[in-house]
């Protein structure tokens, strides 16, 4: 066997299980979720199938799956199909430029426990968590509902909302770490992580991963209140399921980019890297279904409010003061 | 100022939540566990009988009267004594909102609210209790009223051997 062969082989396993390991974890999430709402609400959430219940997502997948498929008749079927794949695939992409543990030397060979080390890693979560949007507005347009069609609305009203503050919001991390690689990123935090030298970016971050994984309290495009389910109204079966477990990969994803850019990353003190970032990873997990047990929906202009007029100009103000004191420290 | 009233109040929230979070859920975990309902539960009917163990029931409809979802219905007959009785007695429980408005309707006591409350049924039909289904054995609440002893002059006991009557005067024997 050739060197390469190895490289391969050894990259296919590490896809393989990365594929798997957060599928898995998506669909553990919304059990997660259902039992820590339950708790919020003094019941006890789905106990019954498996001991503690923990065979329901498996149940929920089966029930998905013998749903029946509806398409309305008046849905423009090519995009109707192909939105949930929007939403979903993009969110599951983004996680190939995390680095999720300390490199491994397996057998001589070195594996990044990564995918892909991008040099533009941030660049590339941002441009793909602009595409997943569109799985939202084509995914309400396509249904031909007015509801589907006000959720779209609301879900690309959202996204220039806080898209511009969570990408000034990162500005600062590049310029600590001076790199767009998300591995130089988690480098740079060896020692002190990103989150005690920019604190407000890290808050005006996680108020726009909150808004971009479309959660209470900006579950907007969703609003189950006003618009019966937002943009997935129409959606039935294994389709609806896609919108569902690409929301919770979602939440997976953003909490680890959260990780990677504030937290330090995989680093901890002695336990191993990849458990370290699991750990942190759930926090903000465990984090995003509290807030949705405590807070209520905020109104879609209040959001643009908070996004345009307070976090966007606090965002650029600290970028003003980090640049300032990188000058001020050389 | 305004902003920190708002984080506050966001973090108080928050606090509200972790409690109750780490509280004890309140659930009952129905089939497993039963909750035992007071004596004065509202659930399954019954038609109890006096201490004599006759039927109580005198088919005087008050009840039927009373239901507000129209689910009791009867047929008054007469026995050769006078006394009245139900010749067939039908509640459809699948209607009935266990209101309790019957059992208060009635005179002698004899529809009663019990706490059973399990009655459910996979066949719809299975609701429709008729007499046979509805009559125990025993007095329920009241273990010494029979409606007989108070009213119904001259039915079951001669005039005057009522619990309140005082027996019956001549009238002709009252002069002035
Ligand atoms: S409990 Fe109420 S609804 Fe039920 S039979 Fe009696 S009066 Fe009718
Ligand atoms: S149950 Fe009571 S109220 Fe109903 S018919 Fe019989 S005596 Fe009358």
């Amino acid at each position: 066997m050739t060197a390469s062969t190895v490289d391969i082989a050894l990259f296919a396993a590490k896809l393989g299980m990365v594929f798997l390991a957060i599928l898995t974890l998506a669909a553990y999430l919304v059990f997660a979720e259902r039992r820590v709402l339950a708790w919020i609400q003094d019941r006890k959430g789905p106990n019954r199938v498996g001991p503690l219940g923990l065979l329901q997502p498996l149940a929920d997948l089966v029930k998905l799956l013998t749903k029946e498929d509806f398409i309305p008749a008046a849905a423009d079927k090519w995009l109707f199909c192909l939105a949930p794949a929007m939403a979903a695939i993009p969110a599951i992409l983004i996680f190939s430029v995390i680095p999720f543990g300390k490199p491994l030397t397996i057998a001589g060979h070195q594996v990044p426990l990564l995918i892909a080390d991008l040099n533009v890693g941030l660049l590339f979560f941002l441009a793909l968590s602009s595409i997943a949007v569109y799985g939202v507005a084509i995914g309400g347009w396509a249904s031909n509902s007015k509801y589907s069609l006000l959720g779209g609305i609301r879900g690309l009203a959202q996204l220039i909302s806080y898209e511009l503050s969570m990408g000034l919001s990162l500005v600062p991390v590049v310029m600590l770490a001076r790199s767009f690689s998300l591995t130089a990123i988690v480098d740079a935090q060896a020692r002190i992580p990103f989150i005690l030298y920019q604190p407000l970016a890290f808050i005006i971050f996680l108020i726009s991963i909150t808004a971009e994984c479309k959660r209470i309290p900006f579950d907007i495009p969703e609003a189950e209140g006003e618009l019966v389910a937002g943009f997935h109204t129409e959606y039935s079966g294994m389709r609806f399921g896609l919108f569902f477990v690409g929301e919770y990969i979602n939440i997976i994803v953003l909490g680890g980019l959260a990780t990677t850019f504030f937290l330090g990353g995989w680093h901890g003190p002695v336990l191993a890297p990849v458990i370290w970032f699991g750990i942190k990873t759930l926090v903000f997990a465990f984090f995003f279904i509290w807030m949705r047990g405590t807070l209520p929906r905020l109104r879609y202009d209040q959001l643009m409010h908070l996004g345009w007029k307070l976090l966007t100009p606090l965002a650029l103000l600290n970028i003003l003061a980090t640049g300032w004191w990188l000058v001020a420290a050389s | 100022m305004s902003v920190f009233d708002d984080i506050k109040g966001i973090a108080t929230g928050f606090g509200v939540t972790l409690r109750h979070m780490l509280r004890r859920p309140v659930t009952i975990q129905y089939p497993e566990q039963k909750r035992v309902p007071y004596p004065r539960f509202r659930a399954r009917i019954v038609l109890t009988r006096d201490p004599d163990g006759d039927e109580r029931c005198v088919a005087c409809y008050l009840c039927s009267a009373a239901c507000p979802v129209d689910c009791i219905s009867m047929q008054a007959a007469q026995r050769a004594d006078g006394r009245r009785y139900a010749a067939w007695f039908r509640i459809n429980f699948s209607r009935c909102i266990f209101c309790g408005l019957c059992a208060e309707a009635c005179p002698t006591l004899a529809i009663q609210m019990t706490p059973d409350y399990e009655i459910c049924k996979r066949n719809i039909m299975d609701l429709v209790y008729e007499k046979e289904d509805l009559l125990i054995d025993g007095c329920g609440k009241d273990s010494s009223y029979n409606f007989y002893k108070h009213s119904g002059i001259g039915v079951t006991q001669p005039r005057g051997a009522g619990l309140e009557e005082k027996p019956p005067v001549d009238v002709r024997s009252l002069m002035p």
